[in-house]
């Protein structure tokens, strides 16, 4: 949808000045962006008719392995926290945002509009409207391109993105027997019915409904999936514990480096103040290779340590107008650019969102994966990481699965998730796209490249990219 | 090829001149079926018939999976072996058929299955531990050979099917299945399996104990999902095989449940088993008739084998499985099963245009139940009724239907809802213009199918054919309102749609060949058995049954119980009775048949007087939909009793039978020979293609198996098919026999049993036969 808006945006007519400098840019953009490969002082990806949005600061909480610290707050006050460090963060005043879009997955119920409920216990105005929004681990992707689109389209100059997921506690359910009968229950008028509505309760009515990380339309749990997903790309098992192991490692120097700026600290209430990750643990080949696989028994591939955690965490991120954010002050950190959503088969091809968004978000750009200085993709399984990377490297699958040519290549690992993933870091399902989009910011400023690429797979076969560029210096 | 690299592989670092001396003569007598690869320490036996698409264990493929086996066995550096199949879809689909047709007698079938026998002793014996890597159908030979193996790894895709047909081919297990099975799965699975014959999918083998472990089928990767599947299968079954030399994976499983465990002590009582002897035999007895062999020898082979020991077990198998291959049930059914093969494919060719949207007209049992199988093909169904609660009862039909399969886990509630997006329920014609089919399914009133045809061509695009589902109106005769009679075409489902496996296509003069070739394409898609019949009235199936229904009247009316005329009928094969059978038709519809066709051929129809029908209609007792009609049915209830009501009517309009065509298999012959006589006229009028799709007719026309039907869950899957064949029977029977009883009876009733000229002319030349 919001796609769509910046098309037709695009397609508006422009002020002559504009049309100049940008004709003038697209003559020579091929030559310009092979010569500046090296130099690192690529052209700008602006283009006429289409505002310049910024990411102008993104934070989050420490992500925590669900039931430590975090385990007796609910999902807004997580939330809640995240906007309370951006507001501290950007000194931001409470009113001077148009909107508010929160993304989660498991929704607690009785926050259900969880932007909502975090906005006013973060002490925004009450004047400023907010709305969740839900698309798996892509929620608070969803959420940022949400305001890029309505930021795209006129409708507001500054939005508060971000994300939030908690694992420490979700929706139990009683079972629908019972619930049915509850419900009965209500409308009964006599004790007679009472009585009787009561005691058609049976034993097997109590046994509860456990919320599963399984596909509605396949039945199948992520975790067996990426398992057939990495068998299917012959992904050993060495091979995936070999990435993990690479994810802690970078995840850990960065911690220790303190190149993690995006997190804030957080006085727990009841407890002490956080401020760092928790699961970020480096192990060893050895140790690693004497888990058994948790999903395809006895024989897969996919194990605890080389999967995402089960993790609470929320992050924000503050969008605007370029204008908007210079007239307030403020020096952006990046430049939201092109984006894409794309989706495929949910059951044989269900993690491979980054190998068909990656290359048609670099389509739109214009640009090809050597442009890119930094990647940041979502690592929710080792092995389906590597089975992104052998699928992007495969003539095979790119013709026949993804309509091109040939192959559409692979990022090089030296510009790949430097400073850890969703493997080390966590992954709180609905607040991982931020921290993504904030990190390729950071990244792009400490490494001084122009070109940054975020790319996620999410459940129900979908799939998100976006293309970042840094904020000139 | 893949021997000689194996060989190299396996040689590599010795002597070079044995090296060559050993590809040398390899090169020359290069293997086509099996051939090996050494991967590590393990043998990879990978069977291939590159002459057919699926693997059968033929004489080629028996020479050289034996070779391949003693070099593997022979070969220092080899551990263990995989056996698996390139071809996806199939691992070993059984014997090859032909090879036992190939025998002259009895003693050289007997020599053909101990010859298997020997060769899976081995397999069992061998002292390295071979896994059988399954994907797709492993049937018959192919379960055998897999079940002499040491462990067995199955995926878990649709089309990995587990099984003994042998039954249903009139034949037994006979590589030793009869006494391994037993012991693998336990007598009463053992038996269920071998006597039904039925499929058996990974997951409930694996439940079963007849597979070991289970692989899941995977997706596209760097090769096709089916090509890395059978890669993926070969990497794990290659673990396992380590594994199992290494003695990390127990080839036995001691932990079993409780129920097993109990099961297995229960079975050690020689009480127990023969009771379960007694109660199986009992079974097959009832749903057989004693009419066909094979189940009762599986029964002894196992029974054998059981309790005095394998070498009487083998040679009871052996030995039976000779005598079985030889006897003229077998035959029959081996020819049914190549009639069925030939009947499930498109003589016609490949239409011009794939039915992708197909409109259904009416919305009652037989309307729902065409779109019940043609929603869940991936093709776009209308479903159109006259008014909301015939519509809303048909829609529930589908609902039903495919819920049904949810709740035994066929699909799942997803798959459910997905296929129902297919189908579109409406009371008007708008979307029409999109059908490339309408098939009608609305009363049988010549006036209303013009109205209908009418209607319909006034909003369908020129390409899109009509089908009338009309059980006996003549197709021209319904053509002739039509403004484009070569796409009219007449479709002839049974009731239930769903169970029936028959298809009638009835072709008119004017018919387009095209027009021929997209109802069948559309039939096969609904997984139908196909006959294509000419044009008349009742086509064949109806105009065969409508006779013996009105003897079957008079038969009544003469005083025979219904019960007695369904135990008659069924007696002498049918698989339904004849009063039974009227009842699931509908007497509503037996009696407009009875009249339309009374009307179109004379009083060679008549018989039972029409009016006994009518009245029964008039009362309401329409057969098992109205809940009553000879008997009456009540949900739940499986027993059914005779109509009381009925016996008023029977006696209103009572005959009295003459003494000399009345004895039981007088009454017997009465029945069939109406049957017989109308459908070799159907061959002599051209009305059929040949005598197989007449017989194919018969079988698949006349009832559905009781495993399908719901009735009986278990055994015997084979009785079904021992229904009656109109041409063989003359076959069998000899023609002469059949009109000198007929004469006898044109004696007593008139032109009714006149044997048609066809049928004199095979009576006078005994050499004459339908089928070669």
């Amino acid at each position: 949808m919001a796609s769509m808006l910046l098309n037709t945006v695009r397609s508006c007519s422009t002020s002559p000045s504009w049309a100049m400098r940008i004709g003038a840019r697209s003559l020579s953009t091929t030559a310009q962006l092979q010569a500046q490969v090296q130099t690192k002082s690529k052209k700008t990806l602006a283009r006429p008719g289409v505002k310049n949005i910024v990411l102008v600061e993104g934070v989050r909480t420490p992500f925590l392995l669900s039931g430590t610290t975090y385990a007796d707050l609910m999902p807004h006050d997580l939330a809640r926290a995240a906007l309370q460090g951006l507001l501290h963060r950007t000194g931001l005043p409470k009113d001077a945002v148009d909107y508010i879009i929160y993304g989660t997955v498991i929704q607690e119920v009785k926050t259900s509009n969880v932007a909502r409920e975090a906005a006013l216990g973060a002490g925004f105005s009450d004047k400023i409207p907010a709305h969740t929004v839900t698309m798996a681990c892509i929620s608070s992707n969803q959420a940022m391109t949400s305001a890029v689109g309505l930021i795209a389209a006129g409708q507001c100059d500054a939005v508060v993105a971000g994300g939030v997921e908690f694992m420490s506690d979700v929706p139990i359910r009683h079972s629908r027997k019972m619930r049915k009968t509850m419900l009965s229950l209500n409308k009964a008028k006599t004790l007679g019915q009472r009585l009787s509505l009561i005691g058609s309760i049976r034993l097997a009515h109590l046994s509860p409904e456990l919320p599963a990380v399984a596909e509605f339309s396949t039945a199948e749990t992520m975790g067996h999936s990426a398992d057939r997903l990495a068998a299917a790309f012959g992904v050993s098992r060495v091979e995936q514990d070999e990435f993990a192991l690479r994810s802690h490692t970078l995840a850990k120097k960065a911690q220790d480096a303190g190149l993690l700026q995006d997190v804030i600290s957080f006085k727990v209430p009841g407890r002490d103040i956080v401020s760092k990750d928790n699961g970020i643990r480096p192990s060893s080949m050895e140790q690693m290779g004497k888990l058994k696989a948790a999903f395809v028994k006895p024989h897969g591939t996919v194990t605890a340590a080389n999967s995402s955690f089960l993790t609470d965490g929320a992050s924000a991120v503050l969008v605007m107008s370029e204008e908007k954010a210079l007239a307030m002050g403020y020096k952006p950190k990046a430049y939201l650019r092109d984006f894409v959503y794309v989706s495929q088969d949910p059951k044989d091809q269900l993690l491979l969102g980054p190998t068909y968004g990656t290359p048609k978000v670099l389509e739109r750009a214009g640009l090809s994966m050597s442009d890119i200085d930094v990647f940041e993709f979502h690592e929710a399984f080792a092995g389906q990481i590597m089975a992104n990377l052998k699928a992007m490297d495969s003539d095979w699958f790119g013709q026949t699965y993804l309509g091109r040519k040939s192959k559409v290549g692979t990022p090089p690992m030296e510009k790949f998730n430097l400073w850890g993933g969703s493997l080390s870091l966590g992954h709180p399902f609905g607040a991982t796209g931020c921290r993504l989009v904030t990190t390729v910011a950071h990244r792009l400023q400490k490494e001084g490249g122009q070109y940054g690429l975020v790319a996620a797979c999410a459940a129900g076969g979908q799939g998100h990219a976006m293309v970042i560029e840094a904020y000139p210096q | 090829m893949a021997g000689v690299r194996a060989l190299g592989a396996s040689l590599s670092g010795s002597d070079t001149i044995i090296l060559s001396l050993f590809i040398f003569p390899s090169l020359f007598l290069a293997r086509t079926h099996v051939n090996y690869e050494v991967k590590g320490d393990v043998a990879v036996v990978r069977i291939n018939d590159p002459t057919s698409k699926v693997n059968t264990l033929s004489v080629q493929m028996q020479t050289e999976m034996a070779e391949v086996m003693n070099e593997v066995w022979a070969n220092n550096a080899v551990q263990s072996a995989v056996l698996i199949s390139s071809k996806p879809g199939c691992f070993i689909a059984g014997a090859d058929i032909n090879m036992i047709q190939a025998c002259n007698n009895a003693e050289e079938v007997t020599k053909l299955s101990q010859e298997g026998q020997k060769m899976f002793e081995k397999i069992e014996k061998s002292p390295k531990p071979i896994v059988a890597a399954i994907n797709g159908s492993c049937l018959g030979g192919g379960l055998e050979f897999a079940i002499a193996c040491q462990y067995r790894i199955a995926t878990k895709s649709k089309k990995t099917v587990l099984g003994t047909p042998e039954v249903m081919l009139g034949l037994l297990p006979g590589a030793g299945g009869t006494q391994r099975l037993p012991k693998m799965v336990g007598l009463p699975s053992a038996f269920d399996m071998m006597l039904t014959g039925r499929n058996i999918r990974a997951d409930k083998a694996k439940k079963m104990g007849l597979v070991d472990q289970l692989v899941d089928p995977l997706g596209p990767g760097l090769k096709s999902p089916e090509e890395r599947t059978i890669d993926y299968l070969e990497e794990v079954a290659i673990e396992y095989a380590k594994g199992i030399v290494n003695k990390k994976i127990p080839l036995r499983k001691e932990k079993g449940t409780m129920q097993s465990k109990l099961c297995y002590y229960i079975m050690s009582f020689e009480l127990v088993r023969n009771q379960i002897y007694k109660t199986v035999h009992g079974k097959v007895m009832k749903q057989s008739k004693g009419l066909y062999p094979a189940p009762l020898k599986i029964i002894e082979c196992v029974k054998t084998g059981v309790e005095q020991g394998p070498t009487a077990g083998y040679l009871a198998e052996s030995q039976n499985f000779g005598q079985l291959a030889k006897t003229p049930e077998s035959a029959a059914l081996i020819g049914l099963y190549h009639g069925q093969v030939a009947c499930k494919k498109n003589r016609f060719g490949t239409p011009q245009r794939e039915v992708k949207t197909l409109a259904i007209l009416g919305a009652g049992l037989m309307g729902a139940g065409i779109a019940q199988v043609t929603v869940d093909k991936g093709v776009h169904t209308v479903l159109k009724d006259t008014t909301l609660t015939g519509l809303s009862r048909g829609e529930q039909q589908v609902y039903k239907g495919l819920n049904d399969k949810t709740k035994k886990k066929n699909i799942t509630s997803f798959q459910r809802d997905s296929i129902l997006s297919n189908l579109t329920g409406q009371l008007d014609y708008s979307g029409f213009e999109n059908a490339d089919m309408v098939i009608e399914a609305v009363f049988e009133d010549i006036n209303i199918k013009h109205a209908v045809i009418k209607e319909v061509e006034a909003v369908v695009s020129p390409h899109c054919i009509f089908a009338s589902n009309t059980s006996a109106l003549p197709i021209k005769d319904i053509a002739a309102a039509s403004k484009r009679p070569d796409k009219v075409i007449g479709m002839h489902y049974f009731s239930p749609v769903d169970k029936m496996q028959l298809l009638e296509i009835i072709t008119t003069e004017q018919t387009s060949k095209d027009t021929t070739a997209s109802a069948v394409a559309v039939g096969l898609k609904q997984g139908k058995v196909i006959i294509v019949v000419g044009d008349g009235p009742g086509f064949y199936t109806t105009r065969c049954l409508a006779p013996m229904l009105a003897e079957a009247v008079r038969v009544l009316q003469e005083g025979t119980d219904p019960k007695k005329l369904d135990a008659l009928t069924t007696g002498f094969g049918f698989p339904v009775g004849a009063a039974t059978l009227a009842d699931e038709v509908g007497i509503d519809v037996a009696a407009h048949v009875a009249e339309d066709l009374g009307k179109a051929f004379g009083s060679r129809f008549g018989g039972g007087n029409v009016e006994v029908l009518k009245t029964m209609v008039d009362l309401g007792f329409k057969g098992r939909k109205s809940g009553k009609g000879c008997y009456v049915y009540q949900p739940g209830l499986k027993v059914k009793e005779v109509n009381p009501e009925i016996g008023e009517i029977l006696e209103k309009y009572k005959m009295t039978p003459n003494p000399a065509v009345s004895s039981d298999s007088d009454v017997q012959y009465r029945l069939v020979s109406r049957f017989v006589n109308e459908a070799v006229l159907c061959l002599q009028e051209g009305i059929l293609n040949g005598p197989l799709e007449g017989d194919i007719g018969a079988v698949f026309g006349l009832g559905f198996p009781p495993c399908l039907g719901g009735q009986s869950s278990t055994l015997v899957i084979s009785s079904s098919k021992c229904c009656f064949r109109p041409f063989r029977f003359v076959d069998t029977l000899g023609a002469d026999k059949l009109v000198e009883k007929m004469r006898r009876f044109e004696a007593v009733y008139g032109n009714q049993f006149t044997p048609c000229q066809l049928l004199l002319d095979h009576a006078k030349d005994s050499s004459k036969k339908f089928h070669k």
